[in-house]
């Protein structure tokens, strides 16, 4: 996994694992990586992934059976977006609007382009 | 598990290279000894190992004196020093001789790593290039199983899928009784491994903070303008890397080389936010 620059690595794993949450990669009741293995593939101090773990237990997308290890929560799919959704509105979108008032890009070529690239990625 | 107590060490009586140091080491995490050359870096590992001895002040290394070089404490360290001699004789003869020392040596590991290493087993040690035989004392140190890890410089010499290869057993081997010392320069290698970062200068410890207190405290970021918030910061392409009080709780991601060239240069401002 390649690690940007500007956001902290807790952060960036915790959206690791969300994104393999929403892909269905990991599906709900199912167990998650150890924290081990998942600083072992990442490369990163179990202490920080553990954090993460912490985070997303506190949002209820993961929760740790004892003795057993972490699982994706029943409610997952729907913390994870709306976790995810709230980051997105205050970190992202402000970047996105930034450039699209710089560039006077219209919301009509937005949509457009919008609707074509949902069509080309998801529905292929 | 390590305690150091007022200590005074310098290789000749009139200059001190540590002033009073005081440091306490905790099992369950890796710390990035940090410091220009000179500092005292290497010293200071040699100190907790036994291999040189302060001139006043104490150290209790889970439980014992390091500098009494007791085998009891002996066989719970791992070394990997930068500079080291290997002999003329292939791995197995090197085990055969070396492991008796270290009475949890899992030889099973011990192979598991150098597969992993890819070191040609049946060749003799001395006609090895150097970041092979450093993969060897590192795969041996680990083999050890020692509870107290120290490494100087480990990344020095290797490739870079070794480097890759070396960080995930360093992810793997961090558990709740093991503590991991690493001193290093190439900390682009190393930032996401070290948890609790040392930075020794002028003779002391100029700072000494987990990542997550150094997170809490400060932000690191890139600003198109500076302010009186800044508290160091470097020109870059667009704008100015910069380290700023963390004021809005902002959750950045530690440039260690950046917080590193802060505190030589803003020692003052710095001080009073982590006391």
């Amino acid at each position: 996994m390649e690690f940007r620059d500007n956001k902290a690595i807790y952060l960036q794993i915790a959206e690791y694992v969300c994104e393999h949450i929403l892909l269905e990669k990991w599906k709900v009741d199912e167990k998650v990586p150890s924290v081990r293995e998942l600083a072992v593939e990442l490369e990163v101090n179990p202490n920080t992934v553990m954090r993460t773990y912490d985070l997303l237990q506190n949002r209820n997308i993961i929760n740790n059976k004892r003795g057993v290890g972490f699982f994706v929560s029943d409610e997952a799919l729907a913390n994870v977006k709306s976790y995810r959704k709230t980051q997105f509105m205050d970190e992202e979108l402000p970047v996105v609007f930034r450039n699209v008032y710089l560039l006077n890009i219209g919301f009509d070529e937005l949509e457009t382009r919008y609707n074509s690239f949902v069509k080309e990625t998801f529905n292929p | 598990m390590i305690k150091i107590n007022n200590l005074n060490f310098g290789y000749s009586k009139g200059k001190l290279l540590f002033k009073n140091m005081s440091m306490q080491l905790s099992a369950g995490h890796i710390y990035g000894l940090l410091g220009k050359n000179g500092a005292g870096k290497s010293s200071l590992l040699k100190n907790l190992a036994g291999l040189v001895y302060a001139q006043s002040g104490t150290m209790d290394v889970m439980g014992y004196d390091p500098a009494k070089r007791q085998p009891a404490l002996l066989q719970q360290i791992c070394f990997i020093p930068e500079e080291f001699y290997l002999p003329s004789v292939k791995i197995d003869a090197f085990v055969k001789a070396n492991a008796a020392f270290y009475p949890d040596f899992d030889h099973a590991y011990f192979t598991a790593l150098l597969a992993e290493f890819d070191i040609p087993v049946t060749q003799k040690l001395i006609n090895m290039s150097y970041g092979q035989k450093k993969k060897v004392i590192i795969a041996f140190g680990l083999a050890t199983q020692a509870k107290l890890v120290i490494m100087d410089e480990p990344t020095n010499g290797l490739d870079i899928p070794s480097k890759a290869q070396f960080r995930k057993i360093m992810a793997s081997v961090l558990t709740e009784d093991r503590c991991i010392i690493i001193s290093t320069h190439q900390v682009r290698d190393l930032d996401n491994l070290i948890d609790t970062v040392i930075m020794l200068d002028e003779s002391s410890i100029a700072l000494k903070a987990s990542v997550e207190e150094i997170t809490n405290k400060l932000c690191f970021k890139r600003v198109k303008e500076l302010d009186e918030t800044v508290i160091y910061s470097e020109p870059s392409l667009a704008g100015f890397n910069a380290v700023l009080q963390n004021y809005h709780q902002e959750d950045s991601k530690l440039d260690i080389e950046l917080l590193f060239n802060a505190v030589l240069a803003e020692k003052n401002k710095l001080k009073p936010i982590f006391n």
